[in-house]
């Protein structure tokens, strides 16, 4: 027996491919919202790992220092560092920012690192171009994406940082490139106020007659002090010892140190969870709404082909020829133009993906379940006009 | 199975049912030998497209019988079992426009039909061929519908009809859109090929340029059959 769904394909190739192509191009935005997706998913578990943390101490009752705001002492960490299966601990800064680069600006996540090195919790893990920071002051270590090179200038706050390093993936859970800078320079810009508001800080206190009193001297200059010193970082990233598990640090710390503890699989919890997932709502609702598009794109498509041969099925079913011939013919056209367009679409997004301006990730374990739905979706949209077909007549070939 | 045609007694058929009911076939008979053409006239609403529905299985009459081949298939309720394969296998097709499926070449249109009754794609093209050799029409075998002539469509037609070497071939005005020569030349065709194969041709026409070929015509009036000689001889091979 001939295929009617391939020879009538054959026979209206052109109608088949213009349609397959606008429904790829729909497919394709399908697949790249689902990258997008995957994406941010990726960037969050990017951040985790490019941290080199096993344990995240952050201040108590907070979920930070990425999904909530969170202050601990930037002494705390030689504490930590002496508790029990505990390798390395390291103050760590984290401060999402406009970061000027010449005129022009870029959305960054400013990482204040501790001193020490390459291989330190928080430092990046290797590098694509240049060297690390060596120095304590004005040197950043930045991710490609910013789109700087090596000796670029940045303009954090009121300082300018020389761009010695450039690394790559380095990002925030929203994909923004992270700038590594000394952690001294980022705790100023994070907690430093300008100038003015210093002045003005210190002539509020001098005026307050709490602070200024007569007959204690030194009083005023001490609470001055304290007001613009920055001792504070927002958490403090720890590395385990071998053969310790992270539950066995967190529990002590958390019982005698008085701090909120996470370990990684915690930490992508609310990452995960809390952090994007209201943005992974949303993109599965553009999902919903571009499968439930497809869906009946297809189904108009597959009815209006129908119709436009219910004569023909009308002496098809006429001259003999069964139900189950006839509904096959019309699935296994939806089904060409499903595999048409998954083809188109795959391709497309594929090619665009790279042109976003935040990481696509494209996942072969989408790509077969995207492939999966449109199978599915051509066959509930082929029924409406199977159903139709069914329905003809017999006697209307017959004048 | 001895070939003796088509026979229809007191063939009736109702539509709706009390006040509203509308009895479009009182009392059809006929009766159609081997290798005959015999033609079924009438004006409009007499009762034509009824009958050949009903002679056609497309629509159940509500009385009467009908014989195909000595085989009773209607006797106040179908007598087969599978009305697809008995239009399939026992009865053609000729309509009024040919009706060729537009994605499949001559060849291919003719043999859909034996490829549908289980035949061999290689088989069924082979008897394509030979009938659209007989219906000279072979040159164009591998043309598709929209790149052939209205005649050489009729003809694929005619040949689509007559593949399954059915016993019956009903024509709904197969003459209709064409001129007188291409009228004269498939009624030429059909008595042709009802002589060949053997096969019982009903012609329903209003068509006044063919009216005289046939040797006996039915006339219809409000859904009765009245049989009467024809002027022509028909066509002599």
């Amino acid at each position: 027996m001939i295929s009617l769904a391939g020879r009538d394909i054959l026979h209206a190739w052109g109608k088949f491919v213009f349609t397959g192509v606008g429904l790829g191009l729909l497919i394709g935005v399908t697949l790249t919202m689902a990258g997008v997706y995957r994406g941010m998913v990726d960037d969050g578990k990017a951040l985790l790992d490019n941290s080199g943390a096993d344990l995240w101490v952050v201040q108590q009752g907070t979920l930070g220092p990425y999904a909530e705001s969170s202050s601990v002492f930037d002494d705390l960490w030689r504490d930590i560092r002496t508790m029990p299966g505990v390798a390395q601990a390291a103050n760590v800064t984290y401060l999402t920012m406009q970061v000027g680069t010449g005129d022009a600006d870029v959305r960054a996540m400013v990482v204040g690192i501790a001193a020490g090195g390459s291989g330190e919790p928080g430092w990046p893990p290797y590098l694509v171009a240049g060297r690390h920071i060596t120095r304590g002051h004005y040197e950043a270590v930045v991710d490609i994406s910013a789109g700087v090179r090596l000796g670029d200038v940045l303009r954090i706050r009121r300082n300018h940082y020389t761009v010695v390093g450039l690394t790559r993936r380095m990002v925030s859970s929203s994909g923004d490139p992270m700038v590594f800078i000394p952690l001294k320079d980022a705790q100023e810009a994070q907690f430093l106020k300008d100038n003015d508001a210093i002045l003005m800080q210190r002539r509020r206190t001098e005026g307050n007659p709490e602070f200024n009193r007569p007959g204690v001297p030194g009083l005023v200059d001490a609470v001055i002090a304290s007001q613009t010193s920055n001792s504070y970082v927002n958490a403090i990233l720890v590395r385990l010892q071998p053969g310790f598990a992270a539950q066995d640090v967190a529990v002590p710390l958390r019982r005698w140190k008085r701090l909120t503890v996470y370990d990684r699989a915690e930490m992508e919890g609310i990452l995960l969870g809390k952090l994007i997932a209201t943005s992974a709502r949303q993109i599965a609702m553009f999902l919903v709404i571009l499968a439930v598009v497809s869906a009946a794109i297809v189904a108009f498509i597959i009815y209006t082909l129908t119709m436009d041969k219910i004569r023909e099925i009308a002496v098809l079913k006429l001259i003999g020829t069964r139900n189950r011939t006839i509904a096959a013919m019309i699935l296994q056209q939806a089904l060409v133009l499903g595999v048409l367009g998954f083809v188109v679409g795959k391709i497309a997004a594929t090619f665009a993906a790279p042109l976003f301006p935040k990481y696509v990730l494209l996942v072969p374990i989408d790509s077969v379940l995207s492939f999966a739905a449109v199978l599915a979706i051509c066959v509930v949209s082929s029924l409406v006009a199977i159903r139709v077909a069914l329905k003809v007549d017999p006697a209307q070939a017959i004048s | 199975m001895a070939k003796s045609g088509i026979r229809i007694e007191r063939l009736a058929k109702r539509f709706g049912s009390g006040d509203t009911a509308v009895l479009a076939l009182k009392d059809a008979n006929m009766q159609v030998a081997p290798g005959e053409v015999v033609g079924l006239i009438g004006p409009s609403g007499s009762g034509k497209s009824t009958l050949l529905k009903c002679l056609g299985a497309v629509i159940d009459p509500t009385a009467g019988r009908m014989i195909l081949d000595d085989t009773v298939i209607y006797d106040d309720g179908w007598k087969v079992r599978d009305l697809r394969a008995l239009r399939r296998d026992r009865i053609g097709f000729v309509f009024q426009a040919p009706y060729l499926i537009p994605f499949l070449d001559a060849t291919d249109n003719v043999a859909l039909l034996p490829m549908l009754a289980g035949v061999a794609n290689d088989a069924a093209r082979e008897r394509a061929r030979e009938l659209l050799t007989a219906l000279d029409v072979a040159h164009r075998a591998q043309a598709m519908p929209a790149q052939l002539s209205g005649g050489e469509q009729q003809r694929v037609a005619i040949a689509r009809g007559l593949v399954n070497r059915p016993p019956v071939i009903l024509a709904d005005e197969p003459t209709a859109p064409l001129d007188s020569a291409r009228a004269m030349a498939v009624i030429r065709i059909l008595n042709d090929m009802a002589r060949r194969f053997e096969t019982a041709i009903i012609v329903v026409t209003h068509d006044e340029k063919i009216i005289p070929t046939f040797r006996r015509i039915y006339h219809i009036r409000d859904g009765v059959t009245q049989e009467e000689a024809g002027e022509g001889r028909g066509f002599e091979s």
